[in-house]
């Protein structure tokens, strides 16, 4: 274990301990790597983000972390323990929720639902006090609901609650997902790309959400996003990754004087 | 007018989750309850006993089952009559070999022994969707059919190889067997799909249903949200082969009263599939509308020209009945995939905010 202190914020918050650390992954598909040994951790509290040129092995990374793929090589830890090779749901019970860079979203259930499923990790009663909608399952039906209206009032979707989410435009679909991951009240928060083909007042909400989302409930927050400049904004560290690579890590000032990070992404001459 | 929703406020959880958040349905289903146990026990005739309220019922049930496979856990079976086959036999054997049983007890665990089977031919599914899936369940149709037929000791090793009913008594009256009386067996029937009904609706508006309905929509994301797909599907199989089973057993015992292994061949399959279709997949009351209409066309066909004085061979009613439900099948996967279920939810809507449309 490495240090437990954390550090302070530029704009004064305090940030805990490793939550996850990245050890040494290496990721190949047949005769591809698309990851090469990566190491970097993310701490309690903080909005880490994860950038780089398209093809670069972010979202392969955010799979990894959410346990769609395992490392060919290297090790994850999560809140101080080596993870051993578990199934996604196994994960998810974990406390690691997302949302996905094509909006992944159950069409044919309206919002709620939806968003009720994000709470099923939190559920557990039996199939027959749930065909009885008796006990158990009425009382955690009645107090997950209650969980979910309040995601549903902080993410200001009140007036869609009951609306099929097939018949909701892009930005609110991307938002209902970010309320269904939030549901699951998790302890780490991967966005993959949370503002993809948003318009500019769009991505200011979705920003202003995200920063909200960890300012709130301390959630720790994970996120590839191509906007520089909302990453640059809205992030506290950014790991930057060409080719499979980590090329950069550090504050959103150190990367950006970063010199090979400025190769990467301007090109350098030969 | 009818549907008007003003004044109906929800100031609990509790109360937007009833089963009826609106109230004029409620009343609607105590109306149609009060049809189905008061009015038509009353009116009825032995004949529309047996030709259109009974086998409705067992029709219905029989889609509700391949319904919560298909329509909210969207996994395809063709081996829907396999599986009544088997809550048929499994409950034949249970009178047989304990006579003293209670029938609507028998009738009941009946469904068990087809849940274990559907659970085991559901394996496959944790591998392979969509058409291939149907595919595995087709080999789990001709295993079984072969099965009633080759495993004597199913059929208590008698000459004809088919089951016969026997003789049940409950409190004293018979219910089922040749001395039975219709409307003892519609009522047996109709507390059974009511009760089974229920519970279907409480599993898929619950958790379980979310569940399933996830695994439907897209499996990946369902997984990275922490359902065990494994769980969910085979559930999935369990709660629908129960259901299916049971109807099975009620097809024989409560209408049939006997059946060879061909009974359950993939006519009955297909059959109802096409109710399900027909009715909406993913809808519980679509499976009503759906065997209310394919159950009741024929017999619409027979009786009104009859009345209205038209000479119609029974050959052309038969093929008037194909030709209609075939259109009918092709009509709604183009039109509205969603069924029955889902133009009577458009109708209810525009009444809601009628007459203005915005």
């Amino acid at each position: 274990m490495k240090d437990t202190e954390g550090y302070v914020t530029a704009d004064g918050r305090q940030i805990g301990g490793v939550l996850m650390e990245m050890r040494n992954i290496t990721l190949k598909f047949g005769g591809v790597v698309a990851i090469k040994d990566i190491s970097f951790d993310i701490r309690e509290g903080e909005v880490r983000a994860i950038i780089g040129p398209n093809g670069a092995g972010k979202s392969s990374m955010l799979n990894i972390i959410s346990g769609f793929y395992t490392p060919s090589e290297g090790e994850v830890w999560y809140k101080g323990e080596k993870r051993p090779p578990m199934k996604p749901y196994e994960v998810a019970r974990q406390g690691v929720a997302r949302t996905f860079q094509n909006i992944a979203l159950f069409e044919g259930m309206t919002v709620l639902d939806n968003i009720m499923t994000g709470r099923l990790t939190h559920m557990s009663a039996g199939l027959v006090s749930q065909a009885m909608w008796w006990g158990k399952a009425r009382d955690e039906e009645i107090a997950n609901r209650e969980k979910v209206e309040e995601v549903i009032d902080f993410l200001e979707i009140q007036s869609i609650r009951k609306t099929p989410v097939g018949r909701l435009p892009y930005g609110l679909k991307k938002r209902v997902e970010l309320a269904r991951a939030l549901a699951a009240e998790p302890s780490i928060l991967l966005l993959d790309e949370p503002m993809a083909g948003m318009n500019v007042e769009e991505k200011e909400d979705m920003s202003r959400f995200i920063l909200d989302v960890n300012d709130e409930f301390g959630t720790t927050i994970a996120l590839i996003e191509h906007d520089m400049g909302v990453v640059m904004d809205i992030s506290d560290r950014v790991v930057v990754m060409d080719y499979g690579k980590k090329i950069g890590d550090g504050t959103p000032d150190e990367v950006r004087n970063n010199q090979d990070v400025i190769d990467a992404y301007l090109g350098v001459q030969h | 007018m009818l549907y008007r929703t003003a004044g109906q406020f929800k100031t609990s959880y509790t109360a937007d989750q009833a089963l009826f958040p609106i109230r004029q349905d409620a009343y609607l289903l105590g109306i149609i309850l009060i049809f189905a146990w008061v009015v038509f026990p009353l009116t009825a005739s032995e004949f529309t006993f047996q030709t259109l309220l009974i086998p409705i019922l067992i029709y219905s049930l029989a889609a509700m089952g391949l319904n919560i496979l298909t329509g909210y856990a969207g996994q395809l079976s063709l081996g829907t009559a396999a599986f009544m086959g088997v809550g048929a036999y499994a409950c034949y054997k249970m009178v047989t070999i304990m006579p003293w049983m209670n029938p609507v007890v028998a009738i009941l665990l009946s469904g068990v022994f087809s849940a274990g089977v559907g659970v085991a031919f559901g394996i496959p599914s944790l591998r392979i969707k969509g058409f291939y899936l149907a595919i595995a369940t087709l080999a789990a149709q001709f295993f079984l059919v072969w099965l009633f037929e080759k495993w004597a000791w199913l059929y208590n090793y008698n000459a004809s190889g088919a089951i016969q009913v026997p003789n049940l008594k409950m409190f004293g009256v018979y219910i089922a067997g040749p001395q039975a009386d219709s409307m003892i067996q519609y009522f047996v029937v109709l507390g059974i799909v009511t009760l089974l009904t229920l519970l279907c609706i409480n599993l898929t508006r619950g958790n379980l249903g979310r569940t399933w309905k996830a695994t439907r929509d897209m499996d990946i994301a369902a997984e990275l949200i922490g359902i065990n797909l494994m769980k969910s599907k085979l559930t999935a199989f369990m709660v629908s082969s129960y259901v299916v089973g049971v109807a099975g057993a009620l097809f024989v015992f409560m209408w049939r009263g006997a059946a060879e292994p061909n009974l359950f061949d993939i006519p009955l399959s297909f059959r109802i599939l096409f109710i399900a279709i027909i009715g909406g997949l993913g809808s519980i009351m679509g499976n009503y509308l759906g065997a209310i209409l394919i159950v009741g066309l024929p017999v619409v066909l027979n009786t009104l020209p009859q009345t209205l004085g038209i000479p119609i061979s029974s050959a052309m009613v038969e093929h008037l009945n194909i030709m209609i439900i075939g259109s009918l099948i092709i009509f709604f996967l183009i039109i509205e995939p969603h069924g029955l279920a889902r133009l009577w939810a458009l109708i209810r809507e525009k009444l809601i905010i009628w007459p203005f449309p915005y």
